[in-house]
């Protein structure tokens, strides 16, 4: 295979498995930012609380951190469903969720670093998955597994959570409040309860994403720094509330990263990449699956 | 003679119980105000994982000098505040030092991004100024109270990667080909500055040269770009999650170079020794310290076996043979300079230090007109015979061999580097 095609390929391939890391990260703000309309900028960082909580466990227990990931979820449900039963009383109802609220977000991120590092220290914490120091290789296109099993676990969160949204009474609910909260009630649905729950979900998205994370990576708790700018903007450019078009852009992103970083060196892909959420923003205003107003 | 009754022997042993205790008290308990010492220190943010041990250093020599009679018969005090990693969060920092709390003598926090911005408040206020780990710092301000107990010396373009390149051309064939791969940062920009200079002067064709953000996150497309350009050595500047991110792409992608390495931070921490195992084989490495035979000076040991049970208590890097032993060496420097000069006096500290020779856990030292050591002392270290994940290897002599300099040279150069296949 001529060695610029297989550059190429490499690329886009190794830009899909990086988009799945994005699209894991990004789900959960997916929810809480494009459906809820609540800006937590948090959510990389709790993101990173799952990693380092899941890197502890499998120091103790060595079971596999994505499944530990899986389990961890129940607690950062309840977690999400606290932290927002607070962001409600103090901000939201008081119609003072956006400079406000926004502010309380990123008060949260600094207590969840500064927490991990004196509980845990500042150091990087890794797992070592069985899987990761295998690459499968289809010709000249390779395959790690450290990238592609986050990526396909990350995939099958998303694929679940979109059919909940889809199919149950519950997850149409969480789609109708970012629509017209007041027409839940005329279902005789407490929106609040619903946006709680949905809220819950974007967190523990966030642990499956912190599992995925730290197979790929060592992780600290300022990993998360990296990723506030990438998730926004995968979000903003899926359409804000569409999970499908959140994965799109995830996918979209990492690609165009690679492929650059591949071509015309690492220094232009933020650059780039960036750049094209800039030119789908001036065609699609509302991105990939979003709608118009 | 009189003889000594009973109750006269009473009142002699109560007597010796009273002075005796007393006498030794007066040599070795310090008395006074203490010595202020104030610095800034990363003990949250991304270099807090260097700035942790640093301190823990300093805490160790504080309890030693105080335990002797302290500085001048005067306690030492460290008064140090965390700057978060955040070089903005500096000079506030410094300016309280010195105008609020006034402390008597100021060193640095680590690494270059935190030295500078000190520099200006330092400056204006005309005190000595012991920095650690900073590369090039003064290359600008010129500051004649400036010392730093860094090795890379005071021409990095010349030195810093002549220890690599003489690696690479005592290799039987020669190389005739390198690529160049360094993270956005001031110290990478200076030491890929070096490689390159140094490339050309050998005569090698530059193959790969680029630059990564900091906020890279796959670092595959770089080793297989990399690997397309077929250099036959590969000289990399990279920070720990960067060093693990790439170490791991090219095991994955079964990387063959005859020279793999340069200054990738990130080894030196133990956590990702333990964490990378044989990954780390043939890997070059610039470090400032080895457990090895050849470089061992008074007090490093002993320095490092009092540090490692204080470090496992505090959560805090397990091994310390990075930033650790130049820590310490940086209050030793100050240390002494007292001593001699017998004040405090910052223009007569910064005079003895740039006359003197000090003698440190790191060994001996002196300082050119920049502040910077006379002769530097870049080590490139060669992890050889990794076995597992196991931390005690990492403890004994031969896991990393000391190639360059000649002079405390412990073992033979291996190649190829294969990220462990």
């Amino acid at each position: 295979m001529d060695p610029d095609l297989a550059l190429l390929l490499n690329g886009i391939v190794s830009g899909l498995l990086l988009g799945g890391l994005y699209a894991a990260a990004a789900a959960g703000l997916s929810v809480s930012f494009g459906m809820l309309d609540v800006v937590n900028i948090a959510h990389p960082a709790f993101m990173v609380l799952g990693s380092l909580i899941v890197a502890l466990l499998w120091a103790a227990t060595g079971l596999d951190p994505l499944l530990l990931s899986i389990l961890l979820t129940p607690a950062f449900w309840a977690l999400g469903a606290a932290i927002y039963v607070a962001y409600h009383h103090f901000f939201e109802r008081r119609g003072d969720e956006a400079i406000q609220g926004l502010a309380f977000f990123f008060g949260v991120m600094f207590i969840i670093e500064v927490g991990l590092v004196l509980a845990i220290g500042p150091e990087q914490h890794f797992v070592d998955a069985a899987y990761a120091n295998t690459t499968w290789r289809l010709g000249e296109i390779d395959l790690p597994l450290r990238m592609l099993v986050p990526a396909l676990v990350s995939f099958a969160a998303i694929g679940g959570l979109v059919l909940f949204l889809r199919r149950t009474f519950t997850g149409r609910a969480i789609a109708a409040v970012a629509q017209d909260r007041e027409a839940l009630r005329l279902l005789a649905i407490d929106p609040v309860r619903i946006k709680r729950l949905a809220f819950g979900i974007s967190i523990a998205m966030a642990a499956l994403a912190g599992g995925a994370l730290v197979v790929v990576q060592p992780v600290d708790a300022w990993s998360g720094h990296v990723f506030i700018g990438r998730v926004f903007a995968v979000v903003i450019m899926g359409g804000l509330s569409s999970l499908g078009g959140c994965v799109l852009a995830a996918l979209a992103f990492g690609v165009v990263e690679n492929v650059t970083a591949s071509f015309y060196g690492p220094s232009w892909s933020p650059a780039v990449a960036f750049g094209c959420l800039l030119l789908v923003l001036a065609v699609r205003p509302q991105g990939f699956f979003g709608r118009t107003a | 003679m009189k003889d000594i009754s009973r109750r006269d022997l009473g009142r002699l042993a109560l007597a010796a119980a009273a002075t005796v205790p007393a006498t030794a008290r007066a040599q070795t308990a310090p008395s006074g105000p203490p010595i202020r010492i104030g610095y800034s220190m990363s003990l949250s943010g991304g270099l807090a994982g260097n700035g942790r041990p640093a301190l823990l250093a300093h805490r160790i020599w504080a309890e030693e000098v105080n335990a002797k009679g302290g500085l001048l018969g005067r306690p030492v005090e460290l008064v140090h505040y965390d700057d978060q990693s955040t070089g903005a969060q500096v000079p506030g920092i410094y300016t309280k030092l010195i105008d609020v709390d006034k402390v008597d003598l100021v060193i640095s926090g680590y690494a270059t991004a935190i030295i500078a911005p000190a520099m200006p408040v330092v400056m204006q206020r005309n005190m000595t100024f012991v920095s650690l780990f900073g590369t090039g710092v003064n290359a600008d301000f010129k500051y004649d109270r400036y010392f730093s107990i860094n090795p890379a010396g005071s021409n990095v373009k010349e030195t810093f990667a002549k220890g690599f390149m003489d690696i690479a051309m005592a290799m039987d064939p020669k190389p005739r080909s390198i690529g160049l791969v360094n993270l956005d940062s001031d110290f990478h920009q200076r030491t890929a500055e070096s490689a390159r200079h140094l490339a050309r002067e050998n005569r090698l064709r530059i193959v790969y040269d680029r630059a990564y953000p900091p906020s890279t996150v796959d670092f595959t497309p770089i080793i297989r770009s990399v690997q397309a350009a077929r250099p036959d050595i590969v000289f990399v500047g990279s920070y720990p999650p960067d060093t693990a991110g790439l170490l791991r792409a090219a095991s994955e992608l079964r990387v063959n170079f005859q020279l793999f390495g340069g200054p990738m931070i990130g080894p030196h921490i133990t956590a990702q020794k333990m964490q990378l195992g044989p990954i780390l084989n043939n890997l070059v490495v610039w470090d400032v310290y080895a457990p090895e035979p050849t470089l061992q000076f008074p007090g490093t040991q002993a320095l490092i076996e009092r540090y490692q049970p204080l470090a496992a208590r505090e959560n805090t890097d397990a091994l310390g043979h990075y930033v650790p032993p130049l820590a310490y060496a940086q209050m030793q420097v100050l240390e002494q300079a007292v001593r001699r000069v017998g004040r405090i006096d910052q223009a007569a500290l910064a005079a003895d230090m740039h006359a003197n020779q000090f003698d440190t856990v790191i060994g001996p030292l002196r300082f050119d007109a920049m502040g910077e050591w006379t002769e530097e002392r870049n080590l490139y270290t060669q992890y050889q015979g990794v076995q597992g994940n196991g931390i005690d290897q990492f403890k004994k002599a031969g896991t990393q061999v000391i190639l360059y300099p000649q002079r405390y040279k412990s073992g033979e150069f291996r190649k190829p580097y294969t990220a462990g296949a």
